[in-house]
């Protein structure tokens, strides 16, 4: 059973503040999409490896030597919270 | 005109490039004022490729591209207020490969808000209208790389993105070829992440030939992207005789909520295909019915994770630091800022799917699931080239059918494609007629890989 507390908590989780009318309306969604979630427990995966790519997929090395990468004016280019050449952030402690 | 033609004659010298993009814009804004498809037009930074281009296998060729790709100095904003100022600073590896060819970039088509829908109505800026019927939806995500596709007469190219239907959804609703390539076939680097180890770069256009051209052009390995392939790119242009083939019909895929006329218009196809050589056989994909809880929990888990990242910094929406915020109350008043409801549904049903205490039970048993679901298509694939099925199970419906869906039918709309996606099998979707004239898609679905065989069966329809 989905209630409000449940979806203000994973919320907080997920950083994101909901207004009360959202919190409403997820909580009523949210109960149908989770019951529906639940029937793939009744599954028999048992012995089953998880698949996390489709394809299985190897490690893939290169040599440990610089190559180039954006530069420092590139990479603040899509922000105003920056300075002295580096991101700002809001308060940390 | 299909495209390899238009390039041909382009570098004949009989078509002139400067006067021909006049025309063409023109021409391509009219479109978007009918339609609304385009999130932006580039017409001068395409004027400014025109200087130097090479000349490459699409050389002039338009290309419009699905707004989730980045596009250096172009906006490219996923469908949403998140992003509306983000300019990147690169081109993602698919942009490289069409400009080093010669392909010209037009515009950024709409998409629901990071590929979050099926219908593309969920799309922060304009919605794109079905050229078909404009009272019906275009499909999702990739809607106006559709409706361009569709509608436009000149010769041209859309690039799209598939995580569980974005490219056969809308290419069955609007008319049009679709292809979803094999997971990793297309280098992903520079995509706008929704599910990692679902997305697809794929292509749209009017014809067979169109889409070995393209996908000759970015398919491959790419240092970028580590989940990209490393096998060879064959030559996807020669087209070989269907004659002696195999197709598989699951049977699942006509079963129940599949419009009878739906599956009419598509065993005709399929009785064509027989009547050229091809032998036809009944299959099973036993799964089917799981598939849908499944891949919305692996997508959810997966786009949870991937729009983290968007948070007021570095890039996208932000807002003033206040002196009293922290980090956490800065985030979360630009997160529900930023994002539209849809979003905001996945970000918490996907948190909540990989929380401690519930993660065995969601996100590791839909990655079991896959598992089987993989299983169930390589049984299904075994002794037949390619699989044949309704691309979706209704036609486009009309705007106010689809605003009176729930979330929950919403995603259910889903149940012929998301199992082709968890699996990562190549599909194209081919229009094969129309009801009530509007157009129905089959859907070819093959082997790892296996790309031109689809392209083979799909030009012989």
């Amino acid at each position: 059973m989905v209630d409000e507390s449940l979806v203000r908590k994973v919320a907080g989780i997920a950083r994101l503040s909901l207004s009360d009318e959202e919190v409403k309306t997820f909580t009523r969604q949210f109960d149908d999409i989770i019951s529906w979630f639940n029937e793939i427990s009744e599954i028999d995966t048992k012995g089953v490896e998880p698949s996390f790519h489709p394809l299985k997929t190897e490690n893939v090395f290169r040599d440990d030597v610089v190559k180039p990468c954006l530069t420092q004016e590139e990479s603040l280019v899509n922000t105003s919270h920056k300075e002295g050449g580096f991101f700002k952030g809001p308060r940390a402690v | 005109m299909i495209a390899s033609d238009f390039v041909r004659d382009v570098k004949a010298g009989k078509i002139k490039l400067e006067k021909f993009y006049s025309d063409f814009f023109n021409d391509l804004r009219k479109l978007d004022k009918s339609y609304d498809c385009f999130i932006n037009i580039c017409e001068e930074d395409a004027f400014k490729q025109l200087e130097n281009l090479p000349k490459g296998k699409l050389y002039g060729l338009p290309v419009s591209v699905k707004d989730a790709i980045c596009t250096k100095g172009i906006p490219t904003t996923g469908g949403s207020k998140m992003l509306e100022s983000y300019k990147p600073t690169f081109d993602a590896t698919v942009i490289k490969r069409i400009k080093a060819s010669g392909g010209v970039i037009v515009g950024k088509t709409c998409m629901d808000e990071f590929g979050l829908g099926g219908f593309s109505t969920n799309c922060a800026f304009k919605i794109p209208k079905n050229p078909n019927d404009v009272n019906r939806v275009t499909g999702g995500s990739s809607g106006g790389a559709g409706v361009v596709t569709r509608a436009l007469d000149s010769p041209h190219i859309g690039i799209a993105e598939s995580t569980g239907g974005s490219i056969t959804c809308p290419a069955a609703f609007c008319g049009v070829y679709g292809l979803t390539p094999t997971y990793g076939r297309v280098s992903r680097y520079g995509l706008l992440d929704y599910a990692s180890s679902l997305d697809k770069i794929g292509v749209m256009a009017k014809s067979v030939s169109d889409i070995s051209l393209m996908i000759s052009v970015i398919a491959g390995l790419d240092s970028n992207d580590l989940t990209s392939r490393p096998e060879p790119v064959p030559d996807y242009s020669k087209s070989v005789s269907v004659k002696g083939m195999t197709i598989g019909v699951p049977k699942e895929y006509f079963g129940e909520g599949v419009s009878k006329d739906v599956s009419d218009s598509v065993w005709r196809s399929i009785k064509k295909l027989e009547s050229q050589g091809v032998s036809v056989k009944e299959v099973s994909l036993k799964m089917t019915k799981h598939s849908l809880p499944a891949y919305y929990l692996v997508a959810m888990s997966e786009v949870s994770t991937n729009l983290a990242k968007l948070c007021g910094m570095r890039y996208g929406l932000e807002l003033p630091l206040n002196k009293d915020d922290g980090f956490n109350e800065y985030f979360s008043r630009v997160r529900a800022l930023g994002f539209g409801p849809e979003a905001k549904r996945r970000i918490i049903l996907g948190t909540y799917a990989r929380m401690s205490g519930y993660r065995s039970q969601y996100y590791l048993q839909a990655m079991k699931v896959r598992t089987l679901i993989i299983n169930d298509f390589k049984r299904a694939l075994k002794g037949v080239d390619a699989l044949v099925a309704p691309s979706m199970p209704v036609v486009a419906p009309r705007f106010d059918e689809v605003s009176k869906l729930t979330p929950l039918e919403n995603y259910k709309m889903d149940v012929l494609t998301v199992a082709p996606n968890l699996a990562g099998v190549p599909h194209l979707s081919v229009p094969c007629g129309e009801v009530r004239g509007l157009p129905v898609g089959l859907q070819l679905i093959g082997d790892y890989l296996e790309e031109k065989k689809l392209l083979d069966l799909g030009g012989a329809l």
